[in-house]
């Protein structure tokens, strides 16, 4: 029998402000989702290795050592992780950046502050939920 | 106790803050996402941004004190606390941030040099201390109203 844990999807959220992770952790869970939060691209690395089952994942632009670009770099360069998709945010909207991010396999750029449509419509696309 | 009254203030005092410009609406994005699973979502995430904002502003103050002229320093810290603002709906802090990181960036002023940029961006960084400190204490007068007021209070948006 399979539990409500397995049937929800599982999207890791990464981001180094307190308040945004709480509020794209909320829109997720308002989603359905099941989420983790961990506040760098390191814990996000650290995570992945453990668990095989993250379906998806959202993560800020600017961190402090690795950004969200550098984690979307490793993310797609591993055999392992390289179909989970991945979405940026940022507060900035600088379309280098973004052109860059969407170039090396991100799935969408989002700008803050991420809105529950966005991530309706990401889901949708996306997952298929 | 007086639940009607109490929620009348609430409802003027978070109106106020919407007239006056000190929310904007993104705010209403976070009373959005409170329900029965986050009852109280929107003063947590608010608690964490006075706490969060608090620690950036330190760091903020520290390099200015130190008269750190790594304006792109200043312009991170800043970044961070903007981002903040924002996703909070903290609209006239968010206003003075901007104008502080263009203080940062600003190289174009006519025989200015990195003191008088200095200069400016500590003069910059009062205001938005003072907006800080005033949005602090009517969002707290807010919650404590709407805690005394009981759970039965619900924000409406104000018309448009």
């Amino acid at each position: 029998m399979v539990s409500q844990e397995e049937r929800e999807l599982h999207v890791l959220a990464v981001d180094d402000s307190p308040v945004d992770r709480a509020l794209i952790s909320k829109l997720l869970r308002s989603s359905k989702f099941r989420v983790t939060s961990v506040d760098s691209a390191q814990r996000a690395l650290e995570l992945l290795d453990l668990e095989s089952n993250v379906n998806m994942i959202f993560t800020d632009y600017s961190m402090p050592e690795m950004t969200g670009y550098d984690l979307l770099k490793r993310v797609k360069g591993s055999s392992e992780l390289k179909k989970i998709p991945v979405v940026i945010m940022s507060s900035e909207n600088v379309p280098n950046r973004i052109c860059s991010c969407l170039e090396e396999g991100a799935e969408d750029f989002l700008i803050k502050p991420v809105r529950r449509d966005d991530v309706s419509r990401l889901c949708n696309r996306v997952l298929r939920c | 106790m007086d639940y009607v009254n109490l929620r009348r203030q609430a409802a003027s005092l978070r109106k106020g803050l919407f007239d006056q410009g000190y929310l904007d609406e993104q705010f209403y994005q976070l009373e959005d996402l409170q329900d029965d699973a986050s009852p109280n979502f929107v003063e947590e995430v608010v608690t964490l941004f006075f706490r969060d904002s608090a620690r950036l502003m330190a760091n903020i103050d520290q390099a200015l004190d130190k008269c750190v002229k790594d304006f792109n320093k200043l312009d991170v810290y800043m970044q961070q606390l903007k981002g903040s603002c924002t996703s909070i709906g903290a609209s006239r802090m968010k206003t003075e941030c901007t104008a502080f990181r263009e203080c940062c960036r600003d190289e174009n002023i006519e025989g200015s040099h990195s003191l008088s940029i200095l200069n400016l961006c500590m003069r910059s960084f009062q205001k938005i201390k003072r907006e800080h400190s005033v949005l602090r204490q009517k969002l707290e007068s807010y919650f404590q109203l709407l805690r005394q007021a009981g759970p039965v209070e619900c924000a409406t948006r104000p018309n448009k």
